[in-house]
């Protein structure tokens, strides 16, 4: 399963967003969200959904293996993490997260939440 | 820690640059849920009486409510409120965008702010850290202009109040706009914010918001996300949003036409919201957590330019269009950019322009009072009084106070076709054969607005359903009897508690309005998030609260204050329709009368309009009713 966005669709409400924190944080917190929307505004008017294609760039990167595939999912270990940030800065589509809350970067679960509640279907599984 | 709530109260003393944090009272929260219900208490308390709307003593309130920002269909509701510029009593507006939610996230359910900054200022929100700032290079910019600047200064996470120069100059109907195309529009609110000094508020929040129950409020929100899709409205009256109903609104008669002298006009396909998706949109644009987006943004061609631009929404297609006679959709977004980055509000903007253009017609005003020859249908006369009102320049500073003010200076009779209630500028509804709305208006709290009741369906077709029932039903319009007057007071005082609990809530009640979504998922996401238990009719209560409560400000402010100050304009009062499907209706001054005696009686107030001690009491409100012999109303005008 593979998650798609289709930004053309998005009309920036952000409900992926909080889902997605209250889902993996159990926190009403956009800023503990694994994926990004930017509006492009006064021109040329459009969203862009910023999304992990779980390309495995970050574990790569992280010194200390502190993020495995699983299932074709990379899944940050908060315990083993060290906190650096490399994950982050290596990122290509800018989707890691850090959070003042939180010692380990936040990255997408593809637990499938935003998916579920995208109102426009601007998120949606494909079969890989 | 009171749950659904950020749980502090933001205060800012501008004329001593002194920033306190004050943790949300819960008997405040517990009495008046948030949004509209924390501005009318604070206003009620803190406000001196007697102020002037544009001087320090006022205060500039925005709040939240316990479900803003959280995870449920349209949770981004903020609500603003001051003295009214507009009437000189009771004021708010709301909007909706990012806003509100970002202050909870940040800490805050409200923000107080009082006195006057000594330089043009913004503040400046991030998390805890609150700022001060000097923005004098922003002064004198548009909306839009400044909002842009700022995006790209700050970064795109935070979340950007702006006004523009008629905001700084003190129009009466100044807006407040975010998001680029997002406006707290009426009552002047953008005026008040401009008297402080306050050119932009920015605001960045990386918090959680405290919830009773994380993990039902997860099942509950995506339960409310499945129903609302099973709507038939969300397919078919999203598309085109509140341009959708336009139609509907002609074919029973009801679309103000040329300074509302008639309320037909059979231009209405080329400026519905079927001409915005032909010839406009580029995106839907939704606030916050909103599943069925009525924003529209997209690129206008005109003659005098090209721009972008959210909207035209149904106020400012009948307001900017019809009311206008301008007839090209393009033309009505080209004049709603010019109004969002001058800062004013499309409606009270579109009625004062056709009042301004009837009064050169009529010889009252002539070219050079208003600098120019001005007609009905072109687009380059109500640019031109626009850029003229927001910079107070030549005609400009007549019209500067609205079309009342205008009215009382020019005189010669043109008060009768001033189309305002209180001051306020009547938006996109012509009643003369709708006597519920008609009512609705002369008694809404701030003045001609549709906000607080909308009744239209069920004075002009018989319906109490949703506006996508309406939208979809077929017909053509054809002449409609005359309305009976006698009996519709009940049916808009109900009104008047539903509609304006959403703004207690701090949440949209499009999705109920619009699609018939069901109140009972509002009532279990209450719960979840604040762990509280409290039924519709428990919230309806609290609504009928704040209406005393407004309705009480209003008499403590204003000098004269009672049932004159809910009468319509001559226009609306007595003057047939000339043509359409109501023809030949109007509703008398006799009928008015009978209108408000019957709302009077079941309101509780005596048969001037002022609530009475016992009712006030009945409410709880033993400490307003204790100060009303003092108020203004007892006093000659």
């Amino acid at each position: 399963m593979k998650l798609i966005a289709k930004s053309e669709q998005c009309s920036g409400c952000g409900a992926c967003r909080l889902v997605c924190s209250l889902t993996n944080f159990n926190q009403v917190n956009p800023a503990m969200a694994a994926l990004s929307i930017h509006g492009r505004f006064p021109a040329p008017g459009v969203y862009e959904i910023g999304l992990c294609d779980q390309c495995g760039v970050c574990a790569e990167v992280c010194p200390v293996e502190a993020i495995e595939e699983e299932n074709g999912v990379y899944l940050v270990d908060a315990d083993a993490c060290i906190g650096c940030g490399e994950c982050v800065e290596a990122c290509p589509h800018g989707v890691m997260f850090e959070h003042a809350q939180l010692d380990a970067p936040i990255k997408c679960t593809m637990c499938k939440a935003c998916a579920e509640v995208c109102p426009r279907d601007a998120l949606v599984l494909k079969e890989a | 820690m009171l749950n659904g709530y950020a749980g502090t109260i933001l205060r800012i003393d501008l004329t001593n640059e002194k920033i306190e944090k004050q943790p949300l009272p819960a008997e405040l929260a517990e009495n008046f849920i948030g949004g509209r219900g924390f501005v009318a208490k604070t206003l009620f308390d803190e406000l001196p009486a007697g102020a002037d709307p544009l001087g320090p003593e006022n205060l500039f309130i925005a709040a939240s409510g316990p479900l803003s920002g959280q995870f449920m269909p349209a949770s981004g509701k903020t609500h603003f409120g001051c003295k009214s510029p507009a009437t000189g009593g009771y004021g708010d507006s709301n909007l909706g965008g990012h806003f509100g939610p970002a202050l909870k996230y940040a800490g805050y359910d409200m923000m107080i702010l009082t006195g006057r900054a000594a330089v043009p200022s913004m503040i400046v929100i991030e998390d805890e850290k609150v700022t001060l700032e000097p923005a004098g290079d922003l002064w004198g910019m548009g909306s839009l202009s400044a909002e842009t600047r700022l995006k790209a200064e700050m970064g795109e996470d935070f979340q950007i109040l702006t006004i523009g120069p008629a905001g700084e100059n003190g129009i009466a109907f100044a807006c407040i706009t975010h998001d680029f195309g997002r406006q707290a529009g009426r009552v002047g609110i953008g005026s008040v914010l401009g008297s402080k000094n306050i050119k932009a508020v920015a605001v960045k929040g990386t918090g959680s918001i405290p919830v009773n129950d994380p993990k039902a409020l997860l099942e509950e929100g995506k339960r409310a996300y499945r129903d609302v899709r099973a709507k038939p409205g969300f397919t078919g009256w999203t598309p085109e949003g509140t341009a959708g109903i336009t139609d509907w609104v002609t074919r029973v008669g009801a679309l103000p036409t040329k300074n509302f002298q008639t309320s037909y006009w059979d231009r209405h396909a080329k400026i519905n919201g079927a001409a915005i998706l032909r010839e406009l949109k580029i995106t839907d644009k939704g606030c916050y957590c909103c599943p069925t987006p009525c924003g529209k943004y997209g690129k206008a061609k005109t003659g005098l330019g090209e721009v972008y631009v959210e909207g035209p929404e149904f106020e400012t297609i009948s307001l900017l269009g019809s009311n206008c006679l301008i007839d090209e959709i393009s033309e009505i977004a080209y004049a709603n950019y010019v109004c969002d980055e001058l800062g004013l509000d499309t409606i009270s903007a579109g009625v004062v322009c056709s009042w301004a253009i009837e009064c050169y017609e009529k010889g009252l005003l002539d070219r050079e009072a208003i600098g120019k020859d001005v007609q009905f249908g072109d687009l380059a006369s109500v640019v031109h009084l626009l850029e003229c009102i927001a910079r107070r320049e030549g005609v400009g500073d007549l019209l500067a106070g609205g079309v009342k003010s205008a009215a009382q200076k020019l005189g010669q009779g043109s008060e009768a076709f001033a189309i305002h209630v209180k001051g306020l500028e009547w938006s996109g509804y012509e009643c003369r054969n709708a006597p519920g709305m008609m009512l609705a208006y002369m008694t809404s709290d701030i003045g001609a607005h549709h906000a607080r009741a909308w009744v239209l369906g069920h004075d002009l077709a018989g319906s109490s359903g949703s506006v996508h029932d309406l939208i979809s039903s077929e017909g053509e319009a054809e002449p409609l009897p005359k309305s009976e007057v006698v009996g519709r007071a009940a049916n808009v005082i109900a009104s008047q508690h539903l509609r304006p609990l959403f703004d207690l809530l701090g949440i949209c009640r499009l999705q109920f309005m619009e699609l018939g979504f069901e109140v009972e998922h509002y009532e279990r996401l209450y719960e979840v998030v604040t762990g509280r238990r409290m039924s519709w009719e428990e919230m309806l209560s609290v609504s009928e609260k704040v209406w005393q409560l407004t309705r009480s400000i209003s008499a403590r402010e204003i000098p004269g204050f009672g049932r004159s100050w809910d009468y319509p304009p001559e226009r609306l009062m007595g003057e047939p329709v000339p043509d359409g499907p109501n023809q030949g209706h109007c509703i008398t001054r006799k009928e008015v009368d009978i209108l408000l005696d019957e709302y009077y009686a079941m309101r509780g107030w005596d048969a001037n309009g002022i609530p009475k001690a016992e009712t006030l009491r009945q409410f709880g409100l033993e400490e307003i009713a204790a100060g009303m012999d003092n108020w203004a109303c007892h006093r000659a005008a």
